[in-house]
């Protein structure tokens, strides 16, 4: 796009949106069309004031595209901190309900919402945006696809986070768990998505590697697969086209099974699929060992994405969804155990032949552990489909347990492996600032999640537990509000387990921050195909 | 161009290809994972026959146990109601009086109660039946509308000021202020007398000035020298027990604009056993009469 | 013999086929939802909300209620015993979205309804602890002072009839009128609105003759769910699938 079209447009963006701001039927609608506006002026500002580098430097077009990355890995860390923070607030708040102080934008009800959403989309989001830039461009030994796109879609996402968490603070909802942004933010984020999988795809497309990696079938499955559970359960009909409400279009049960298997497939195709890319790049790079089984890369390839999809269900066992469709539900999440399984082993086994590392490198320790949280999130939730099971742990904390094993140990740990894995790679330097603290990072986490983990089994199971508890003559033996009462001291132990977490990914961002304002050591900011290597494990 | 070479470390070769440095080893996939594999499809499909499981044209297929998950809820809960038959029969039978003294069903009824009165009542009157401010305490002898057994089914059944049932318990204290019959001072008097009733602290003047309002706007309801009147809910003023406090800004505001405390009838939501069930524990609470 | 080379290097093939793989399960358990005429149940008493609680449900979705609180009574013993029947599908046939929830921080709320007074339902949301002093919920003291939005009341009655929802026209027209309504028992309107909603409450739900709150609204939503199937009239035999 030549630069007066795209100064052009922008302008002509920010006009329109100046009219939907002028015109709203709502003050938060009006709200997002500031903030709109306000991005399309740092847009043009920025573009204006970088104009004079940009003649005088052409870019590169033979490297790679890693300020796009960079920019991801800053993102990735912020977000996670802001998630985790936002987490232990409301994890403090269901121990402490003063907390809640009360007011329309501080009380759990609506942050809630804003940690799934910022740990989901802004931190996972944003790590699975970075590293598959970042991994598809080496992967495919070239450039990402389509000139400076990547950059409208790392910008474009972010835009979308401010939108959805402003909204959220100011009660803007659709109230569908991990898909609450309103219509408007919706069709924001879809073309965003487009546009991702434009790049996405087109770096694939034109790759200079005969093969497409495993590690990219699953990030591309996943940029599809989102693709169409977002557009397909969030359609909805606005009251206004100048206000923030929707009704969704489907009604009660349908509409319940179509989120859940948007909700359930959020989880398979984000915090599992996408992260099974990453984990077949950055696993078998820091290790320095080829990936195990090709053959067992197909296999679970295919069953993953097929069977996962039938799962949702299992989200809805024993409600009014029709037994049948339950059956179907469970089946498949049983199914789904050994294909879930097969990354893990993969995973495990690439790194059998550097075990001797986990004792020496700090990173290999955090793909170890994360990939054994995989292994226990992969076999707790089928556990948890058996609808015995899930007839005592539907509802309660076991199920915030099961999410945690699996974002914080399976979701985090892989990420800050990556991010420590190109922290370094990105910014041109010799290693990482300090690996003492990446251990100091690992053990807190690994204390935190245990906490985490412990206090929501306990919690749940005796919550199940006593919700259904009948005296010797078959009576209901306690009232709810005993029952919440007894939940108490595990919130205050899964806060404390919170709070390690956040305090390790502090030590982290420092770790990195350290890494980066040291002194360059290579003079090209941009790693070629060429000499990208930086040998990292053992340096200190 | 696929050039298959060996991993030294394993002893395995590799497919040939290599992207960024990464290698694949051609390793067959695990025994048992595959044999894990299959066994789980396999349990599928006969699952999936004996279950309710695929979606036709018109109907989803039965599977061949002929399981619904809501038939199995009705099984249980007969089983329940069998098991329980004997005493169900007999509380249905007897009165609450011969209930009550017929031991064994009343510690049956008295556990049933105990639990329904921890799902449906304890948000309003607290865990221990304590009750709170406009929700009066149940575990003392204090009663609004009486503590007999069947004054007792009576509330439960029919609530007190609900709306939606006819034989609801209702009276209402006239809004003194709010509907000007009553101007400040002579509430504020009438407050004084109120506190004198139950000997506390109050302004002399003022109560004795009081006296003859309350004579002519209170006594009716809440009797001469406020001993309360069950009939029509009005609480005895004359002892040291308040549904809305002891202060004299208590006692004036209503006075002022009455609060008329509500409490839903379970006559509809609960069966005639459960309420049985339900008296004879209140009326165990402490304060049965 | 096949070869997964060919997948492997066609990156358009590869989109394409996941593609495919991923939507096959999807389809074959929505779609039959739409159809099987079993999928929702035979009752009488269904009717869609009336303004007010409309109103009220669209206040419980933007606090995030649905956080703490599920709308599904599951088959069990310990439920039923506890909540009241289970909850049918024809029970939330009206509902954009639905309320099911998945976290039970606080019971279930889909028979609340008439279970508590008006007066127990406003302190408790003004201030949960003053009441039950377990409890974890937040408090939400102003909803009792922020007036309702009834302006746009026709519009969202529109909304609902064009994702499927039964309001005539006549509903639609008086949508503002009846919002009022609801909350004033001394209003002249009342007539109409009974007339046009079956078993319907109509009081000052917030104990505040003199507005029309988003607590009158949000307790008025509470005060009705769960009441409108007659459960005395309903068969649950020919209704298991
Ligand atoms: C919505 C709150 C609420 C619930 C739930 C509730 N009550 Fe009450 N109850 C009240 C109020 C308010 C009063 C006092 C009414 C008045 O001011 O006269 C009351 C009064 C009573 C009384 C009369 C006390 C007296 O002094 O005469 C009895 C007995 C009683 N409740 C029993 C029960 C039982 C048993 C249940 C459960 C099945 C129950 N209540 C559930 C609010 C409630
Ligand atoms: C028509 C009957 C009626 C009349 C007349 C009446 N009251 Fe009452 N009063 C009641 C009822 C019924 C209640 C209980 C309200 C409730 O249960 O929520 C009550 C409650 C009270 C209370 C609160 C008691 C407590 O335990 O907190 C006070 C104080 C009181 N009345 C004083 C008065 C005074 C003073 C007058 C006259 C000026 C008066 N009442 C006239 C019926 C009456
Ligand atoms: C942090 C979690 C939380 C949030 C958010 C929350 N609640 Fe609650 N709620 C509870 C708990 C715990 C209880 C049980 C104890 C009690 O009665 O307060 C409860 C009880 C209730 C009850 C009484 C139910 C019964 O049968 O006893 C109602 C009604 C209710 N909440 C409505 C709401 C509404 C409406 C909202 C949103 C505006 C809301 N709650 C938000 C935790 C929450
Ligand atoms: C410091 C770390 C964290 C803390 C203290 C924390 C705390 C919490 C709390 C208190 C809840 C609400 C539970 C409830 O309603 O009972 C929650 C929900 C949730 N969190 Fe976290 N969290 C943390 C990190 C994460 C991360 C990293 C992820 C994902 C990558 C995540 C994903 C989720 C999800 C998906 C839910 C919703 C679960 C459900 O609805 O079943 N959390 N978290
Ligand atoms: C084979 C793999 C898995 C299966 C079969 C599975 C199954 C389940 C089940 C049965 C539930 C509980 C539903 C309920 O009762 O409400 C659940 C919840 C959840 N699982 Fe998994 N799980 C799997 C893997 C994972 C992984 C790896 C993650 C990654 C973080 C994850 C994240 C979640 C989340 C976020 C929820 C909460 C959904 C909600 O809001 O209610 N699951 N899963
Ligand atoms: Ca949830
Ligand atoms: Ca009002
Ligand atoms: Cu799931």
């Amino acid at each position: 796009m030549g630069l007066t079209t795209y100064l052009t447009s922008l302008s002509i963006a920010a006009i329109a949106a100046l009219l939907l701001a002028a015109k709203a039927d709502d003050a938060v609608f009006a709200t997002h069309a500031w903030i709109f506006i306000a991005a399309c002026g740092l847009a043009i500002i920025y573009q204006l004031r970088t104009l004079d580098s940009n003649r005088n430097m052409p870019e590169k077009r033979d490297g790679y595209l890693d300020g796009v990355v960079r920019a991801g890995v800053i993102a990735t860390v912020f977000w996670g901190l802001v998630g985790f923070l936002v987490g232990v607030v409301i994890a403090a708040q269901l121990s402490f309900p003063v907390l809640n102080f009360d007011t329309s934008f501080t009380n759990f009800g609506r942050l809630r919402p804003l940690h799934t959403s910022a740990v989901i989309f802004a931190f996972v989001g944003n790590a699975l945006l970075c590293t598959s830039f970042y991994t598809v461009q080496r992967t495919c030994a070239t450039r990402l696809a389509f000139g400076n796109l990547a950059w409208f879609v790392f910008w474009g996402y972010q835009l979308f986070i401010v939108l959805a968490a402003t909204g959220y603070l100011l009660g803007a909802t659709q109230s569908r768990e991990y898909a609450e942004p309103e219509w408007y933010v919706d069709i924001w984020l879809t073309i965003v998505w487009v546009a991702y999988l434009a790049v996405f795809l087109g770096t694939l497309w034109k790759r200079r590697e005969p093969h497409i990696y495993v590690g990219n079938w699953f990030y591309l499955a996943f940029i599809v697969t989102i693709a169409m559970l977002h557009i397909v359960n969030n359609l909805a009909v606005p009251v206004s086209f100048l206000g923030v409400k929707s009704y969704s279009l489907f009604s009660g049960v349908q509409d319940a099974l179509t989120q859940w298997w948007y909700g359930h497939n959020a989880v398979g195709f984000l915090l599992t699929a996408g992260f099974l890319g990453m984990m077949y790049y950055f696993v078998p790079k820091q290790a320095q060992r080829p990936v195990y089984s090709y053959r067992l890369s197909i296999i679970h390839f295919w069953a993953l994405i097929f069977l996962y999809i039938w799962a949702g269900p299992h989200h809805l066992l024993y409600t009014a969804l029709p037994d049948w469709a339950q059956t179907l539900g469970m089946v498949f999440s049983i199914m789904l155990w050994m294909p879930s399984w097969a990354g893990m082993i993969n995973g495990l086994m690439t790194l059998s032949g550097a075990w001797d590392k986990i004792r020496t490198d700090p990173i290999i320790r955090f793909m170890v552990l994360a990939l054994a949280f995989y292994g226990m999130a992969t076999f707790e939730g089928p556990l948890l489909s058996i609808k015995a099971v899930n007839s005592l742990s539907h509802y309660t904390d076991w199920t915030i347990g099961h999410v945690h094993a699996g974002a914080l140990g399976w979701n985090g740990m892989l990420t800050f492996a990556a991010l420590y894995y190109m922290v370094p790679r990105l910014w041109s330097r010799n290693g990482l600032y300090s690996l003492r603290l990446v251990n100091w990072h690992f053990w807190l986490a690994t204390l935190g999640i245990v906490l985490y983990a412990a206090a929501m089994w306990v919690s749940g199971i005796q919550q199940g537990l006593m919700w259904r508890t009948f005296n010797e003559l078959g009576f209901l033996e306690y009232s709810f509000a005993e029952t919440v009462a007894a939940m108490h001291p595990y919130y205050v132990m899964r806060t404390i387990g919170g709070i390690f977490y956040l305090l390790g990914a502090f030590i982290m961002a420092y770790n990195l921050w350290r890494t980066v304002v040291s002194p360059t050591t290579e003079k090209s900011a941009i790693v070629t195909p060429e000499g990208g290597q930086v040998a990292m494990s053992g340096s200190v | 161009m696929v050039k298959r070479e060996l991993d030294e470390v394993s002893g395995t070769e590799t497919t040939g290809h290599e992207w960024d440095g990464i290698k694949e080893l051609d390793n067959p996939m695990p025994r048992w994972w595959l044999w894990a594999f299959i066994i789980s499809i396999v349990w599928g499909v006969i699952y999936m026959a004996a279950y309710p499981a695929w979606p036709l044209i018109t109907e989803a297929t039965k599977g061949f146990l002929g399981y619904s998950s809501r038939a199995e809820l009705a099984d249980t809960m007969n089983a329940v109601q069998v098991s329980r038959q004997k005493y169900i029969n007999s509380i249905n039978a007897l009165s609450l009086e011969e209930i009550r003294n017929d031991s064994e069903l009343a510690r049956f009824a008295y556990a049933g109660g105990k639990s329904a009165f921890a799902v449906n009542c304890s948000q309003c009157h607290g865990s221990g039946a304590a009750g709170s401010a406009g929700y009066p305490n149940l575990n003392d002898d204090n009663w609004l509308w009486g503590g007999s057994l069947t004054d007792i089914q009576t509330t439960i059944s029919h609530g007190i000021r609900f709306e939606q049932d006819d034989d609801t318990r209702f009276s209402e204290m006239p809004a003194f202020g709010g509907d000007e019959i009553l101007d400040r001072t002579q509430i504020g008097q009438v407050a004084d007398y109120v506190l004198s009733l139950s000997k506390r602290q109050h302004d002399f003047e003022n109560a004795t000035a009081g006296a003859k309002t309350y004579a002519d706007n209170c006594a009716a309801c809440h009797g001469d020298t406020g001993q309360g009147d069950r009939e029509q809910g009005a609480p005895q003023l004359s002892n040291v027990l308040w549904l809305y406090g002891n202060e004299k800004a208590d006692i004036i505001a209503q006075i002022s604009r009455p609060k008329h405390g509500v409490m839903p009838a379970w006559g509809e939501r609960l069966d005639a056993t459960t309420i049985k069930q339900l008296t004879i524990y209140v009326h165990a609470l402490g304060g049965g009469e | 013999m096949f070869s997964h080379k060919i997948i492997e290097t066609h990156s358009m093939l590869l989109l394409i086929l996941s593609l495919v793989v991923v939507s096959i399960g999807g389809i074959i358990e929505i779609a039959p939802l739409f159809y099987l005429q079993n999928t929702i149940e035979k009752v009488e008493g269904m009717r869609p909300y009336t303004p007010l609680e409309l109103a009220g449900r669209n206040i419980y979705v933007r606090e995030g209620c649905y956080a703490c609180h599920s709308q599904m009574i599951r088959p069990f013993r310990d439920e039923v015993e506890r909540y009241g029947p289970y909850s049918l599908a024809a029970e939330s046939m009206y509902d954009h979205p639905f309320q099911w929830g998945s976290k039970r921080t606080g019971p279930d709320l889909a028979r609340v309804g008439a279970r508590y007074s008006d007066e127990w339902h406003v302190q408790h949301l003004l201030s949960p602890r003053s009441l039950v002093p377990e409890t974890v919920m937040p408090g939400y003291p102003f909803l009792a002072t922020t007036p309702l939005r009834t302006d746009n009341a026709a519009k969202h009655l529109k909304t609902n009839l064009m994702v499927g929802v039964p309001y005539s026209d006549e509903m639609i027209k008086f949508a503002e009128i009846d919002m009022r309504a609801q909350a004033d028992p001394e209003s002249d309107d009342i007539d109409g609105l009974e007339e046009r909603y079956a078993k319907i409450s109509i009081r000052d739900f917030d104990g505040n003759p003199d507005m029309l709150s988003e607590m009158d609204a949000l307790v008025a939503y509470l005060q009705m769910l769960g009441t409108l199937v007659d459960f005395k009239v309903y068969e649950p035999e020919k209704n298991l699938r």
